[in-house]
């Protein structure tokens, strides 16, 4: 990620950030997260990956260097990363049993979601049975974003003007 | 978007060539089997559409949106979006709550799997289409005419 920061080759930036997103994807192996770890390598590094190259492609490669530096946007960086940092003490630390998340909903879905679902996938079971309504209004965010982007960028009509 | 690879560059256009039918299967396999195993509509719609995106890359974005027509990119992300909403209405109308499908069959797991199977597989249309569109949408704005 320092190497993100310092590099001013755009390309090799974009590559770097595939990479961290397959090292991210294997992490989520590791932690036994293997639906979020197919989502990550397909998205993260895939789609995602080429749309920055797409992008690249249609404008420069090389960041401008800013001799000038700003010392507001650090303070408020530095501040905001400060608060949120606070706010991770009152977190539970990793895999504690007595979390919050483990406590509510997620054991009734572990018990008996076999019966009342009966997918074998417990992940599939949640997304689009327990939680059909969350995985609705995913689907319309990425139905607005394409909309967007073809409001945005457009089609280019064949042998006309973009 | 840089102009597509030479023709002469065989190599990548045959090993192109046999890599695109494996991910397309790969894509319906992760799309029909994600009540089992690992995946579901959002991954097998993007990976669906990165098959497109390799053909695009290795033979030109015409020959790719001869097959993916804009209009047909637009009906699919729209029938994916419908079929989601109508999944949810038809439980609505036979007395149950929005996306409840146990109603959907006679039997209660059956109705769950219909419904899972329908959802899953608008996901899978809607992502796929939007994300061929978006794709496209991108790289003809770089192709000079």
């Amino acid at each position: 990620m320092l190497a993100v920061i310092r590099l001013r080759n755009l390309f090799a930036v974009v590559m770097l950030f595939g990479i961290y997103s397959f090292l991210a994807a294997a992490l989520f192996v590791t932690l036994n997260a293997v639906d979020v770890a197919f989502t990550e390598a397909a998205v993260g590094a895939g789609i995602a990956t080429f749309l920055m190259l797409s992008t690249l492609a249609l404008t420069v490669r090389r960041e401008k260097l800013r001799r000038k530096r700003s010392v507001i946007p650090l303070l408020v960086v530095t501040s905001i990363g400060a608060t949120l940092v606070y706010g991770t003490f009152d977190m539970p630390y990793f895999s504690d049993p007595s979390a919050p998340v483990h406590g509510h909903v997620a054991r009734h879905y572990i018990e008996s979601s076999t019966a009342e679902v009966g997918v074998p996938n417990l992940v599939t079971a949640v997304l689009t049975s327990y939680r059909g309504y969350d995985t609705l209004g995913e689907l319309t965010v990425i139905f607005t974003a394409g909309i967007g982007v073809l409001a945005l960028l457009g089609y280019r009509k064949r042998g006309g003007k973009p | 978007m840089r102009p597509p690879i030479q023709p002469h560059n065989l190599v990548l256009r045959i090993a192109a060539k046999m890599l695109i039918p494996p991910i397309l299967m790969f894509a319906l396999y992760v799309q029909f089997h994600g009540e089992t195993g690992p995946g579901g509509g959002f991954q097998a719609g993007v990976i669906f559409a990165s098959a497109f995106v390799l053909y695009a890359l290795v033979f030109g974005i015409g020959l790719a949106r001869a097959v993916a027509t804009g209009r047909l990119l637009r009906v699919l992300a729209s029938i994916g979006m419908l079929l989601y909403i109508t999944v949810g209405l038809a439980s609505l109308f036979s007395d149950a709550n929005f996306l409840d499908y146990d109603v959907l069959a006679q039997e209660r797991m059956e109705g769950q799997h219909l419904g899972i199977f329908l959802t899953e597989l608008s996901i899978g249309m809607t992502v796929a289409a939007v994300m061929i569109m978006i794709f496209f949408a991108f790289a003809e704005r770089g192709v000079r005419p």
